[in-house]
């Protein structure tokens, strides 16, 4: 098996010396177990650094000078995906404190703040959310003003739209789980327009229309707001609904089109240039 | 801040109040600015003129800060995200159009954008070039985030209580603009076909403009239709919506000034009217028809008119509207006009109310159809 190691290991040490502690980690076999490739340093081991590196390798070895530049892409789409990331571990964190029912999830996020070592998860992860709205508008206006959706890009815009949605999403769903006043009324506001959404919504033009003789389809019992909610209020079963949606099923989505959307950036011909 | 107690100068903040304060003028006033600034890209862009005008914004708004209201409602701190959210797009839609500025020049005089020059097109490594940047980035944006979250409690209120409606009530901020819209339309084209149709244009967007120039680098000269309308869109019907449903609207929903104490009593008189009681109880003096078809015919063929014949015309009159049309074909003209006219509709819609007080231009409540 010796042939799977990379022939070029680093810095190979001088045979007279005694070798420094730094390069016996680096020539150690669990170092080079978990790195297969030297020192970053040459043009081999620089696009080995990448290529044998599950994460790193999201990106080409090689890329265009200007791609890379903070004033092209302003790093926008790296950060929204960063901030994705600590929302991600902080969010667990959270999880591990908050009982999504209206018994406890007040009182829960109160102790948050009070009674738990490093108080600030909350808000590392409340403002997080907020930067993260901020930067995919951000993002989406570079990715315009570059023409970056102009083909062969027109499908990665499509799956970034859906992204947008879904980071909307997921801070609405989250604004519930306080459980306060800011809360509730907030999410009754966004709510009560699916209310009257055509056809599906109690209120909305065409629910009229669904009827079985004299009974009608689509009630305040029975349409998407209804759906949404489990009930015809904000109520503890709408806590339990965005709980789920939003620690479970939108970060899911989220992260699958993510792994999409990163593919595709290489795919398409990696950051756009000038043709 | 009571360290430092200014007082804004009245004629200052009485004059702000008027014309941020009254919804017209202030969507009018944004609209022409934007169009000023993308007349004047290129000297708005330079430096030595971009330098002093985010001074003196920057300035205005601290000193914003020390007016009670102002400062109220922009230091809660779900809306301190608005103030940055306004500041950074200011930014980088400067240095958007910097770059623009530099290879439209460049372009004129034959050379190709700053980012299709040789060095720029060189191949470089990933590792460490690239690599560093991310880290960089996420470990400023690390230091960021937990100073503000030291700095600025997360907000939390009284406990949810049903029998308790807030005044106002208000949507996340993000839906501010959407929710500001529900004063003008019925909640199911407020809260459902607008919000769709921006997610269907973001989608068509790039099978309908079929302008191959601009792509991978900045230029507005080659595109300037697509990023007017963007920046329109963007800028002014929803990012600026946001702040003014953040700042400008208060108790009751009523408009208030940036600097204008919210008065829960403020009373607006409720004079809406609909198109079809302005033309038969004011022109014709008939009274009111019984067939809703009769009484609301007017309204019908103007909103038909506005959708079907604003295209003939655009499509017979405007060069540039002729040959999108040769260019992208039935369809695809179609689907830009459509959400096009939307866009324009909606924010005529608003004006009309705004300055005529204007309700419905097709009433017809037996149906759920009011627009
Ligand atoms: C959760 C949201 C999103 C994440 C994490 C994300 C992440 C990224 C990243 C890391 C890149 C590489 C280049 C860069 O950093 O600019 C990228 C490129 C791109 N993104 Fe996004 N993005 C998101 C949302 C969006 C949205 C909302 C759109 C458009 C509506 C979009 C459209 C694109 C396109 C077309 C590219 C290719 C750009 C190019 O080649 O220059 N993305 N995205």
């Amino acid at each position: 098996m010796a042939e799977v190691k990379t022939p070029e290991s680093p810095k190979a040490p001088d045979p007279g010396k005694k070798p420094s502690l730094l390069e016996m980690v680096w020539t150690g076999q669990i170092w080079t177990s978990i790195f297969r490739h030297g020192m970053p340093d040459t043009p081999r081991n620089r696009i080995l650094a990448i290529m044998s590196n599950v994460f790193l390798h999201l990106h080409p070895p090689k890329i265009r000078k200007s791609g890379i530049r903070m004033k092209y892409t302003w790093c926008m789409g790296g950060l929204t995906f960063f901030l994705f990331l600590v929302e991600t571990v902080t969010g667990v964190m959270l999880m591990f404190y908050y009982r999504p029912t209206a018994e406890f999830a007040y009182a829960d996020i109160i102790s948050l703040r009070e009674d738990i070592p490093l108080g600030i998860m909350r808000e590392i992860h409340r403002w997080g959310a907020h930067a993260m709205v901020i930067t995919v508008w951000l993002h989406m206006m570079r990715v315009f003003l570059t023409g970056s959706y102009k083909p062969p890009r027109e499908f990665n815009w499509n799956v970034g739209v859906i992204l947008l949605v879904l980071t909307l999403l997921l801070s609405f769903t989250g604004y519930l789980l306080p459980w306060d006043q800011l809360a509730m009324w907030a999410v009754t506001v966004g709510t009560n327009m699916a209310r009257a959404t055509p056809f599906v919504g109690h209120e909305g033009p065409g629910a009229a229309m669904l009827k079985l003789g004299d009974i009608s389809l689509v009630h305040a019992g029975s349409d998407v707001r209804f759906t949404l909610l489990g009930g015809r209020f904000v109520a503890p079963a709408a806590l339990l609904r965005f709980y789920v949606l939003h620690c479970v099923a939108f970060p899911l989505a989220a992260a699958t089109l993510m792994a999409v959307h990163f593919w595709r950036v290489r795919k398409d011909g990696g950051i756009s240039g000038p043709m | 801040m009571n360290l430092l107690a200014i007082t804004l100068p009245k004629f200052y903040t009485d004059a702000v109040n008027v014309v941020v304060g009254s919804a017209w003028i202030f969507m009018i006033l944004s609209t022409v600015i934007l169009w000023l600034g993308l007349k004047y890209y290129r000297q708005l862009t330079a430096p030595k003129v971009a330098i002093p005008i985010f001074a003196v914004s920057g300035i205005l708004l601290m000193l914003s800060f020390f007016d009670p209201q102002f400062n109220r409602v922009a230091t809660l701190p779900d809306n301190v995200p608005i103030v940055m959210m306004v500041g950074s797009v200011g930014f980088f839609v400067w240095l958007a159009f910097r770059q623009m500025a530099v290879n439209d020049e460049r372009i004129e005089k034959g050379l190709p954008p700053q980012e299709a020059e040789a060095k720029e097109a060189e191949k470089t490594f990933v590792w460490p070039d690239l690599v560093y940047i991310e880290l960089i980035c996420a470990v400023l944006f690390t230091a960021f985030l937990i100073l503000w979250s030291i700095s600025l409690k997360a907000p939390l209120e009284q406990p949810a209580n049903p029998a308790k409606t807030p005044n106002p009530s208000k949507a996340p901020w993000y839906f501010l603009g959407l929710q500001e819209m529900l004063v003008y339309f019925d909640p199911w084209i407020a809260g459902v076909v607008l919000p769709s149709m921006i997610i269907t244009g973001l989608m068509m967007l790039p099978y309908i403009d079929k302008n191959p120039k601009g792509n991978g680098y900045y230029t507005f000269k080659e595109r300037k239709f697509a990023i007017s309308v963007f920046m329109f869109g963007f800028i002014v019907t929803w990012v600026l919506l946001i702040f003014m449903g953040t700042f400008l609207r208060g108790p009751n929903w009523n408009f208030f000034g940036p600097y204008e104490p919210w008065d829960i009593h403020k009373l607006e008189p409720l004079t809406n009217i609909n198109v079809s009681e302005v033309v038969y109880l004011h022109i014709f003096n008939t009274g009111m028809p019984r067939n809703w078809f009769v009484r609301e015919i007017w309204g019908i063929l103007a909103v038909l008119g506005f959708f079907v014949i604003t295209p003939g015309i655009l499509v017979r009159f405007v060069p540039m509207f002729r040959s999108f049309y040769q260019q992208l074909g039935m369809i695809r003209f179609s689907i830009l006009i459509v959400h096009l006219l939307v866009m324009g509709g909606m924010v005529i819609k608003m004006l009309l109310r705004w300055i005529f007080n204007l309700k419905y231009i097709v009433a017809i409540p037996e149906y759920f159809f009011n627009i």
